[in-house]
């Protein structure tokens, strides 16, 4: 049977080679090399409850009346759009499940991907000859925030609307372009014409997840043709790899996985609430509402948006450069420069253009570790800052305080966190050195 | 001579060996490691693959029912974790515990490497205007790329920031709320926000909604050209945060005097707050510009009217929004 099936396809596809191989394919064993998986799995999730509420979901702006079963919405003006999510939520039966698990799955496929950055930049893992790996796996953050924004924008509820403004104001804040950049992506002036709905439609449901498809095949074409990287240990060199094959080990585990981020994912989705867009109402330019909060991935945003003083950049009475481009679009886009840069830059200073198959462990490079971790601390209380109106109702510590706390922490902790990181990677690595140099001696 | 013995061995053999079965290979080395049989493993695994189908059926079963979220969620959540408990004992009981390895890729390819750099070499060694013909190419590729561009231009208008400054406000235009009800004087009260709309127009461009609030008519501090802006201490602002575009829907009154001396409208996405009394300043937050302020009169029949356009432009700033 088995060998019938493989002859079929090898006399057809030349098949037998690359199976015998991809049988064997080695995966080094660690923890931390599975949070690329879960982002994989997540990635799925998405697609797959992404395409069932696709079947429901009405992308239209036009006005209408809800006459369906959720009592305190009885007769309000909304959206289409906002009116089927509704009914997707009350009517469509599994409708709930489904859309949470969407939502969850968003919020995790993100956590997975920033988590599996750490893990790739504190091992250097990002080393010739995987920096193109690298590469794509930026890439594909910055689409999946993207992505992620605009799956919630579409709603069209108050917290989308929120949201949209916000973007639609960083847009408009680019120097000199801003403007014309804005009108012309919204068709017009906030909140647009009713084709963007369409716009933001086709993008979030074709555009970017093809794009992300894309370039996570070529993620991991390239990881196949380099091999996964393996921390050093007993008979792994950078020479030879040493994990547990394809079969039969690995894909029952790694099976496992898929399984358990699926069940955390669909119970999350039904048994969790999120984004309970009922109760917030649908969106008008007029209407506000405080506590509003984004989904967790673009709270560094907002974060960097209340920490920023308020001034705009003006020449005479000519204004150049408005409050939001700071906090909005440079920050991000210096965060993400520093991301793509750092595999040049230490390159660079360490002149170091070896292939690396073997991961540093985070205290075998103390520069790379302390930089890494005091950009880390900047963006994470850039991050906590978005959330300093939550504290204030719950801790009871004043908004205006917490604005000064957070602007000193952003200039002491990471320097801070440089010196400590650095000092503490050092004294661990002599440790090890002083561990390990007895028993050569004695060996000798 | 050499040659008919040559035969001779060769008939002898064929002869000899002549219905004799080929001796069977020896059976290949194993590649996979071997395991010692887990029956009770196996037991296990089934056990729960069968669980999990029963779930997957609890599952429809729920879905055929009254398809309460909470129980769907619950049965193909189990259902899930069950395969994933079974995969993960057939990870760690059943298959055998293998250690392979196998070298890495080779680094570099210098031979071929090289012969790509030949053969593209080799494909253009006659041409004698190359460097031309490259630059020719590029050309019409740059132009082609940017002329499928172009139509991208019929998204919106094109660099028209005119339509930003676009507002609904005139002279005479009556205020209404949200329902398109006329505001009078009287309905506006000390201490809380009013939203209003201009009569007739749509709600939702930018430059409609405004807040309307009563200051004792002592705390108005507004510059000397806005002085009869707000009649009876009435006072109209932009709704529209000029920092991020959010509605400004908070508003700081009562207040306390030791700390917040006067009343303030806040937006509640980055907090911008804003002062009514003196026409709109920024007192706190990230705003770089005052909050549009709306000139006001009140008519024969005590209805409010705008007595002309916004102080400035309407919404979040952009390159020259003030100019």
């Amino acid at each position: 049977m088995i060998r019938r099936a493989t002859r079929f396809l090898d006399e057809r596809a030349g098949a037998a080679p690359f199976l015998r191989k991809a049988l064997r394919y080695v995966f080094p064993d660690h923890w931390s090399f599975l949070l690329g998986e879960i982002a994989l799995y997540s990635f799925i999730v998405l697609v797959l409850t992404g395409i069932y509420l696709t079947l429901f979901f009405e992308p239209s702006l036009k006005d209408t009346v809800y006459h369906g079963s959720y009592e305190p919405l009885q007769g309000q003006r909304m959206s289409e759009a906002y009116k089927s999510v509704v009914d997707i939520s009350f009517q469509v039966k599994a409708g709930l499940l489904i859309r949470q698990t969407h939502h969850w799955a968003a919020d995790v496929f993100v956590v997975a991907i920033v988590l599996h950055l750490l893990r790739v930049f504190f091992t250097g893992a990002f080393r010739k000859p995987r920096d193109l790996v690298y590469y794509v796996g930026l890439a594909m953050l910055m689409l999946a925030l993207l992505e992620g924004f605009l799956g919630y924008s579409l709603v069209d509820d108050l917290l989308s609307g929120m949201g949209l403004a916000i973007a639609y104001s960083v847009v408009m804040s680019v120097p000199i372009v801003g403007a014309g950049l804005a009108v012309l992506v919204w068709g017009g002036a906030y909140p647009g014409i009713p084709a963007f709905e369409g716009r933001m439609y086709i993008a979030h449901v074709f555009l970017l997840p093809i794009a992300i498809a894309v370039l996570l095949s070529i993620h991991l074409l390239l990881i196949v043709a380099r091999h996964h990287t393996q921390f050093p240990g007993p008979k792994r060199t950078e020479r030879r790899v040493v994990g547990l094959p394809m079969v039969p080990g690995y894909v029952p585990r790694t099976l496992g996985l898929a399984f358990g981020v699926a069940t955390v994912l669909v119970l999350l989705g039904g048994l969790v609430q999120i984004n309970p867009i009922w109760q917030w109402g649908p969106y008008s330019v007029a209407n506000g509402t405080n506590g509003a909060q984004p989904d967790w991935y673009l709270g560094w945003l907002i974060g960097a948006l209340r920490l920023t003083p308020g001034f705009d950049v003006t020449i005479g009475d000519y204004t150049l450069i408005p409050n939001p481009f700071w906090g909005g679009a440079l920050f991000p886009m210096l965060v993400f420069a520093f991301l793509l840069a750092w595999p040049t830059i230490e390159r660079r200073r360490m002149g170091d253009r070896d292939v690396h198959n073997l991961l540093d462990h985070p205290r075998d490079a103390p520069w790379r570790t302390a930089v890494g971790a005091a950009v880390f601390s900047f963006v994470a209380i850039v991050f906590l800052a978005g959330a300093m109106d939550r504290v204030a109702v719950s801790i009871g510590v004043p908004y205006t305080w917490q604005i000064w706390i957070f602007r000193l922490a952003l200039f002491v902790a990471p320097p801070l966190v440089f010196v400590v990181t650095r000092r503490v990677c050092s004294e661990l690595k002599e440790r090890e050195w002083t561990d390990v140099e007895p028993m050569q001696t004695a060996r000798e | 001579m050499r040659r008919l013995g040559r035969w001779v061995v060769a008939a002898v053999v064929l002869l000899l060996g002549r219905g004799q079965r080929p001796r069977e290979l020896p059976p290949p080395e194993p590649v996979v490691g071997g395991a010692a049989p887990a029956p009770k493993a196996e037991l296990l695994v089934i056990g729960l693959l069968i669980l999990s189908a029963a779930f997957a059926v609890a599952f429809v079963v729920v879905y055929a029912g009254g398809a309460d979220t909470q129980l769907l969620g619950l049965a193909l959540g189990l259902c899930f974790a069950l395969l994933a408990v079974a995969s993960v004992v057939t990870a760690f009981r059943l298959a055998p515990p293998e250690e392979a390895e196998e070298p890495y890729p080779e680094p570099s390819h210098p031979t071929e490497i090289a012969e790509v750099e030949q053969i593209v070499v080799e494909s253009g060694r006659h041409l004698t205007r190359g460097k031309l013909l490259g630059l020719a190419a590029g050309g019409a590729g740059t132009a082609l790329g940017l002329a499928l561009l172009a139509p991208v231009a019929s998204l919106g208008p094109v660099f028209d920031t005119s339509r930003l400054r676009r507002e609904p406000w005139r002279r005479g235009v009556r205020l209404v709320d949200a329902e398109g009800r006329v505001l009078r004087a009287e309905d506006i009260e000390l201490d809380t926000l009013h939203t209003a709309f201009p009569e007739g127009a749509d709600p939702e461009n930018l430059a409609s909604p405004i807040v309307v609030v009563r200051l004792e008519p002592v705390r108005l501090d507004l510059p000397p050209d806005r002085s009869n802006w707000a009649p009876a201490g009435i006072l109209a602002y932009s709704k529209i945060c000029t920092h991020a575009g959010c509605a400004v829907s908070l508003y700081r009154a009562p207040h306390y005097e030791p700390t917040r001396p006067r009343p303030a409208l806040v937006c509640p996405c980055h907090y911008s707050t804003f002062d009514p009394a003196t026409g709109g300043t920024v007192i706190f937050g990230p705003a770089g510009r005052p909050l549009p302020q709306l000139p006001l009169a009140v008519g024969p029949e005590g209805e409010l009217i705008a007595l002309g356009g916004f102080s400035g432009a309407v919404g979040p700033s952009w390159s020259g929004v003030r100019e």
